[in-house]
């Protein structure tokens, strides 16, 4: 089988082919082709769209741009969430590629955070490291590490330098052997049916009696919903990176390996198709 | 069977088998096998008869087809080969692995096909087994007897000059006597005599068969004309292949097949229009040549010769499908596709190559059906090939799946069987269908063998008894060991097992008593062991228990029985222990009830009962469930709709014991294999494929960029006066076009108030090597300019952490520029520095080119993680080591560790490594005829505590451990154990600073000293697992084996006791091996090598040099030493053989070559001296030289402990001409006898043909001669 770390590639280099097309009220003074790009599922929208700005920006008067925003069927795509959760969220099912809608007017104020320049984004993704390791290890490796560690974690985020990023993040996922785990398992756990952004609460990786619990373990205590009933076909996807894993995988390991950059796994609960 | 092995010369083997798990076949089981062997074939008949009628119609039918008039899924049968060479079948309506039991030989690999089975076996004859029909193979043979009339006899014999021969083929042109006529092999018998053919054209003629016509040749008629000057007569006789269901050899009519095959694959049956029965038979042999079986057909199931096909390069693999695909693994690892396959040609014309899957690591194994190509790499990873039909043999592209196999095979209906790498399971790929090819997962068979199922109905005397004892033998025969012997390997070894046992139980005396030697290897003659086994009689019965591994131990040698440690070794069988019991109770039990104590009843359940426990004993875990080598689907039909009860076997049915073993099995089964596991793999390469695979083309969002890292050091100046100076440090890396990475570094410092910098290019980087230096945390980084001026650049980090950070930091920077990662591979360059870090190069293709091989400074080496005082290693990738504290290591396989705790590495395989080392200093003290001994010297004496030169001061305070890796472990101790000896104070004598001290003191003696050592010790983490109990001095591995997984691997070593030592079981798969063998010898060794053709050359305490006679892979561990005196007035240290050669080292740095060495004189004639400055040398396997010399000359500076390859080296030249200066100093090894690639032109000739053994004729002379200097 292949290596544990080959995942961890897998994840990191995980794209969604996008096409950006302009939103039809914008004001234009030629017309704005769409724009392709392959956005990495780990990074944030308002982190990798410059060149969709730019794209734009040259269709447009200067006096017509405001802050840019996405959309997608209707839904304002939070920056804030990863670009794979965006997408297994409301787009999984759609074909690609994923078509966004790009906005420079009417910014929706209750729905998104503003996102005036990338420092806001690395405030946002510095803040979610500092929380997972809160939870995993009470702060103490993140809190150990230098300025410049933290630098590098931004930075190779920034410039998809998955090795760069990973020689800091490796100790992020360290624990000592007698613990058999994280503290608790950072996660959050995402649901289109739900006006609540997200479900995060304590959950610890092995069970009192020390036996490993599972991702079914989890959904059964956080999102009991999300899990089939008995005898009765699934009605949700369990969906973390684009993929389904088997509810029997050890949440720990899911931890170590699926974990978006901010350290954080997050899980997308999402109807299973209908057709 | 042409080669039934002797018990002696399979001694390897069976001590191996002995490990494996043994169970019973019941009475039941067995009558059911005796009855199944028809019974399993019978279904497969009705298939095979239905086709043929279908096809006499000559129309095929499609699958879909034959379902439908067969109401039941047909049965056939998937074949599969074990590690142990035991073939097996399994039935699509079965759910047990069934041995083949009249294979009489172990085998090498199968290929099948519906109604017949080719085989490779260890003999490396080829076999077939022809599955019985109720179309018997028939073959008429016929013969014409020509008569003239002439006016006084009528019709006679008597023809004209010109006429053809009176006895004759139908053209007459062939002389055909009908005793000239003979059966094509053993395997046919004539079916009658010869007959007369009554009919022409299907209508009677006259009596006796005559047919008439006016002249030869012309129409014949039945009637007798007025105008018929001629008639002819045809006989008729029918052979039949009588072999049916078991294996017949081919005979190979050629005695020109120049060597043995070593892998097969049969197909070619469904070629469009093809007549009934043809098949196609494709084979290679070792030196990498492809043969094609010349007809064969129903009626001619063997085929009649071989016919060598042109080839572009050498095969190692080739696969031929039911229909017209033909591929083939060159050697170099790519593929070529046969083209022009077709009826006509079932040859094919002509070889079209096509690349490895992937550009770095090549193609090791290729599998073709009918619509598809799958293909394994090197690194095990399993391939897709795409848009494969009959008009593109070749197809369009590769595919990654996922799973990593061994081996990959299709069956009929372009279903998917493979070998897992990491498990040996059986796989079978699921969901193939003809829209989807590639299936969507692998799933592991999970059936057991026969052997391993217990039948929990078991209730007489004999099958309680015969339990594990041997598997088909009836009870009795268990007592009946000589008569048994001639049943073959497996039988034999179950046999020797029991025999063991019973010479060794109390109550022994009431079994017939086989002489124990019967499992003593002839290395016996050396005593060691027949004194172990005679110790062991009178002991009372501790092998039913577990026996310790100490308990072997016997006084000082710490050696094992050969057999007796592989039957015994590993006593992890506690609970295992337990349930054997219960059992074996049970068993007991039953057979008190059963009252039936026939004798041979009680012998047989008396020395069962003995060999249960050893058995018990060795039970691995991993054994437990079968670990195969081989698998062949060509017989086997099944699609995706077939219902297979392979995979969860019901256990509700089972024994207790049956459970147990399945329990087992499942808790051996790696994490790694885990469904959840598994199921990521795939999804996530389903999402590759998903959301990328078609929008490759898309700009990337996140343009890459430069990445800078930077510090601060110190730099030792390039210039007079050198000291360290600080700089600042960076590394900028960055991406090529292709993904490649690359980086410069650069050295900025300040140089009379003005900047300047220095600058390395990572891709010009050959090595990076912690520097031992106990002030600083210090490193070196060579290019090969630097390497010519023997002037690395030194760098001194400010911490011990930051250096390692940056090391592992530019250390994958270098791998990742020259696209180098993993682990090391087979073929890699071993090397050692001072300091005990390891090193590998990954040697380049032109290595040892004759008359350009890339220069020495040019190679690029890597650090593996641990740390080893030597390595050696051999090209089926086993590689040992030996630390400091002379624990023998072996590699895991793994990659990183140690230095290199980051990405760069995974941390599978990486393993806790603790190495010991003594640091030593000297007390040395002056006579005075006042008050004697002081340590009062003389002004010009050396310091009165100092290291071994006396130079430097070294006090028990002063002195540091060797590097900060390392802590003190022990306090300072008086060592007795100097070379000169001491005296009882430890004390060694001498007249004066420096000279030759001896451990007495005499009235001349003004000084003396004694060593005063310290042990400290290291630990760090490298893929490295240790091998105890014993610890070695040297260590050496064949260094060229046949690639198989399973072969065994020749390994030899010394111990530190002087005690020279063979390993048992070493294989690829198994490195560690098994147990050790003790070679007796006169006096203590120092170093041992074996090389090409088992050369074994051993080099004594005294300086001497030994060759060990009759080493075969039959006798692991040869008969006897022959002395071979040392060059005048030298003393050898350190020998290493090669392919042919033999290249020894002494004490004094002189590198010597053994001359005259040939096959049928192994020992050579005489020492012909090459170089001096040698410190070790390293022979390999194309008899390449290489050498870790001393005072090395650079441009800039001297270096010691220098890595140094021997140029100009070719068969006809094997001393060389001269030295090529590689990376140092400070290396104390090298070991490049893993390197068998050879190089690209002036090719040497194959090295995977077994070299001829020496004739015995040759050898026994020299039995009584002293084998020395001619």
């Amino acid at each position: 089988m292949a290596d544990d770390k080959d995942v961890l590639r897998d994840v990191w280099f995980g794209r969604i082919p996008s096409c950006f097309t302009l939103n039809q009220d914008e004001v234009t003074e030629r017309e704005a082709e769409p724009y392709y790009l392959l956005l990495p599922r780990v990074s944030y929208l308002t982190l990798v769209t410059d060149k969709v700005k730019k794209h734009f920006h040259k269709a447009m008067r200067a006096e017509d741009v405001e802050e840019m925003w996405f959309e997608y069927e209707g839904t304002p795509l939070k920056w804030h969430n990863p670009i794979g959760v965006l997408f297994d969220l409301h787009a999984s099912s759609s074909v690609l590629p994923w078509s966004i809608t790009v906005h420079f007017k009417n910014f929706p104020d209750r729905d998104l955070l503003h996102c005036p320049s990338s420092s806001v984004i690395e405030a946002h993704f510095m803040s979610g490291i500092k929380e997972a390791d809160a939870l995993k290890h009470k702060s103490h490796v993140v809190n150990d590490m230098q300025k410049k560690d933290h630098k590098q974690l931004w930075m190779g985020l920034q410039n998809d330098k998955f090795d760069q990023f990973w020689a800091i993040n490796r100790k992020l996922m360290e624990y000592s052997s007698e613990d058999g785990g994280f503290r608790y398992i950072p996660f959050r756990i995402y649901q289109t049916t739900s006006d609540r952004p997200f479900i995060q609460k304590l959950f610890r990786p092995t069970s009192p009696e020390g036996s490993a619990h599972t991702l079914g373990d989890l959904l059964k205590e956080m999102c009991p919903t999300a899990l089939p009933p008995d005898g009765e076909p699934k009605r949700y996807q369990v969906v973390i990176h684009g993929i389904e894993p088997l509810l029997e995988t050890p949440l720990q390991w899911l931890s170590e390996h699926l974990s978006h950059p901010d350290n954080f796994l997050h899980i997308c609960v999402i109807p299973v198709p209908s057709d | 069977m042409p080669t039934r092995r002797t018990r002696a010369a399979g001694n390897q083997w069976e001590s191996t088998e002995q490990r494996h798990f043994r169970c019973h076949v019941g009475e039941i089981n067995y009558d059911v096998n005796i009855g199944g062997t028809q019974l399993r074939f019978r279904p497969l008949f009705s298939d095979c008869h239905l086709l043929t009628e279908q096809r006499g119609r000559s129309r095929r039918l499609t699958v879909d087809e034959r379902k439908r008039q067969v109401p039941a899924m047909p049965v056939s049968l998937l074949w599969a080969v074990d590690v142990y060479g035991r073939v097996y079948s399994l039935s699509t309506a079965g759910q047990v692995w069934e041995q083949c039991r009249d294979a009489q030989m172990e085998f090498k690999r199968v290929t099948a096909a519906q109604r017949c089975c080719w085989g490779i076996a260890c003999d490396n004859g080829v076999y077939l087994n022809v599955h019985a029909s109720d179309l018997p193979v028939r073959c008429q043979e016929e013969a014409y007897e020509n008569q003239r009339w002439n006016p006084v006899d009528g019709f006679s014999d008597r023809l004209l000059p010109s006429d053809r021969w009176q006895w004759s083929d139908v053209t007459g042109l062939q002389h055909q006597p009908l005793d000239g006529f003979r059966l094509p092999s053993v395997s046919w018998e004539w079916e009658g005599d010869w007959h007369a053919d009554e009919n022409l054209d299907g209508e009677p003629t006259e009596k006796g068969g005559w047919t008439y016509a006016i002249d030869f040749p012309a129409t014949y008629t039945k009637d007798k004309k007025w105008n018929s000057c001629v008639r002819r007569k045809r006989w008729l006789r029918y052979r039949r292949y009588n072999v049916m269901d078991s294996w017949a050899k081919i005979p190979s009519q050629q005695a020109a097949l120049p060597d043995p095959f070593s892998d097969i694959s049969c197909g070619g049956w469904e070629i469009s229009d093809e007549p009934r029965g043809r098949m196609s038979l494709w084979a290679v042999s070792l030196q990498g040549k492809v043969w094609f079986r010349e007809g064969i057909d129903h009626h001619n199931p063997e085929g009649s010769s071989w016919e060598e096909m042109t080839l572009p390069g050498e095969v190692v693999q080739i696969s031929c499908g039911p229909g017209d695909l033909v591929w083939a693994v060159l050697w170099e690892g790519q593929l070529i596709v046969r083209e022009g396959v077709s009826r006509d040609c079932p040859k094919g014309t002509s070889w079209a190559v096509v690349d490895s899957p992937s550009p770095e690591v090549g193609a090791t194994h290729v599998a073709v059906g009918i619509n598809v190509v799958w293909a394994l790499t090197k690194d095990n990873k399993v391939w897709f090939r795409r848009g494969v039909n009959s008009h593109n043999p070749c197809g369009s592209g590769w595919i990654g799946m996922v799973g990593e196999m061994l081996m990959i095979n299709i069956g009929l209906n372009d279903q998917v069987f493979a070998v897992g790498r990491e498990d040996r399971a059986v796989y079978f790929r699921q969901g193939v269908t003809s829209s989807e090819l590639s299936g969507k997962t692998w799933r592991a068979v999970t059936v057991p063998r026969d052997g391993d199922r217990s039948h929990s109905s078991a209730s007489s005397v004999q099958s309680a008894g015969c339990y594990f004892c041997g598997e088909e033998r009836a009870p009795s025969a268990v007592s009946d060991v000589e008569s048994d012997t001639e049943k073959g390997s497996t039988d034999g070894s179950g046999l020797l097992l029991a025999a063991a046992a019973v010479s060794t139980e109390p109550s022994a005396d009431a079994a017939p008593t086989d002489p124990p030697e019967a499992r003593v290897p002839k290395v016996t003659s050396d005593s060691f062991i027949s004194d172990l086994v005679s110790d062991r009689e009178p002991a009372t019965a501790p092998w039913g228990a577990a026996v310790p591994e100490e308990d072997l131990v016997l006084g000082e040698e710490e050696v094992r029985a050969p057999c007796a440690g592989a039957a015994i070794s590993s006593s992890q069988s506690g609970g295992l222990g337990q349930w054997s019991n219960v059992d074996l109770e049970e068993a007991q039990g039953q057979r008190d009830q059963a009252g039936a104590p026939a004798d041979s009843a009680d012998t047989c359940s008396l020395s069962s009962l003995a060999a249960y426990a050893l058995a018990a004993e060795d039970q691995y875990g991993a054994d437990q469930h079968p670990l195969w080598a081989w698998v062949s689907g060509g017989g086997c039909s099944v699609d995706s709709h077939s219902q297979l009860g392979w995979f969860n076997c019901s256990t509700t049915n089972a024994s207790p014991l049956v459970q147990s073993v399945q329990s087992m099995s499942l808790s051996v089964t790696p994490a790694q294999t885990a469904a959840w596991r598994r199921q990521i793999f795939e999804q996530l390469s389903e999402r590759t494929k998903r959301e990328m695979d078609n929008f490759r083309h898309y700009e990337q969002a996140v343009e890459q960029s430069v990445w800078v890292k930077k510090g601060t050091m110190q730099w030792w100046r390039d210039w007079r006066p050198h000291k360290w100076t600080d700089v600042h440090f960076a590394l900028e890396q960055f991406s090529g076009p292709e993904g490649d990475k690359d980086g410069i570094l650069f050295i900025y410092y300040n140089f009379n108030e003005e900047k300047k910098y220095l600058h390395a290019f990572i891709n010009e980087v050959t090595i990076l090597v912690p520097v031992l230096n106990d002030a600083k945390h210090s490193f070196a980084i060579y290019s090969p300019e630097r390497t010519k001026q023997r002037w690395p650049i030194r760098l001194a980090a400010p911490t011990e952490q930051e250096m390692h950070d940056w090391l592992a930091l530019l250390s994958d920077a270098c791998c990742s520029s020259r696209g180098i990662q993993g682990p090391p591979s087979k073929q890699a360059v071993w090397s050692v520095t001072c300091k005990g870090d390891i090193f590998v190069s990954e040697p380049s293709p032109g290595l040892e080119a004759v008359p350009y091989p890339t220069p020495c400074d040019q190679m690029f080496w890597r650090q593996v993680g641990g740390h080893l005082r030597l390595v050696e290693s051999n090209s089926v990738g086993v590689v040992w080591g030996i630390g400091y504290d002379h624990t023998a290591w072996v590699h895991t396989g793994g990659d990183g560790g140690g230095f290199s705790q980051g990405l760069a590495s995974s941390t599978d395989n990486i393993y806790t490594q603790v190495d010991v080392k003594s640091v030593y200093i000297y007390e040395n003290q002056r006579w005075n005829p006042v008050t004697g001994y002081t340590n009062r010297g003389l002004p010009t004496d050396r310091y009165m505590w100092s290291d071994a030169s006396g130079l430097h001061e070294c006090t028990k305070t002063n002195m540091k451990p060797p590097s900060a890796q390392w802590t003190w472990v022990s306090d300072w101790a008086i060592d007795y154990g100097v070379s000169g000896g001491t005296d009882r104070d430890g004390w060694q004598y001498a007249a004066d600073f420096p000279a030759s001290y001896h451990g007495y003191k005499t009235l001349k003696d003004f000084v003396r000293r004694r060593r005063w050592s310290r042990k400290s010790k290291l630990t760090t983490t490298g893929p490295w697992q240790e091998i105890p109990p014993i610890s070695l001095i040297d260590v050496s591995l064949l260094p060229c084996a046949a690639p198989s997984g399973v072969d065994v691997v020749p390994l030899w070593a010394i111990s530190n006791k002087g005690d020279v030592l063979c390993r048992l079981g070493v294989t690829a798969l198994t490195p560690a091996g098994s147990s050790w063998l003790h070679v007796g010898t006169d006096q203590p060794f120092k170093s041992v090598s074996v090389g090409g053709a088992s050369q074994v050359w051993a080099i004594a305490k005294d300086g001497s040099a030994f060759y060990r006679g009759s080493v075969s892979p039959q006798s692991p561990a040869g008969d006897c030493w022959y002395h071979i005196p040392s060059p005048a007035r030298q003393k050898l240290k350190q020998v290493s053989v090669g392919r042919t050669s033999v290249f020894a080292v002494d004490e004094n740095g002189n590198l010597w070559y053994r001359q005259g060495v040939t096959p049928s004189y192994p020992q050579g004639s005489s020492w012909e001296h090459i170089s001096n400055n040698v410190r070790k040398v390293s022979a390999g396997p194309l008899d390449q030289v290489w050498i870790i010399a001393d005072k090395v000359q650079g441009s800039l500076s001297l270096s010691c402990g220098t890595v140094c390859h021997r140029l100009g080296v070719q068969p006809v030249e094997p001393k060389g001409q001269s030295w090529d200066y590689g990376i140092g100093g400070g290396w104390d090894h090298i070991t490049v006898r893993g390197n068998s690639t050879e190089p690209p032109r002036a090719r040497l000739p194959s090295l995977t043909a077994p070299a001829p053994p020496a004739p015995p004729a040759a050898r026994s002379a020299e039995v009584n001669g002293s084998a020395g200097e001619c």
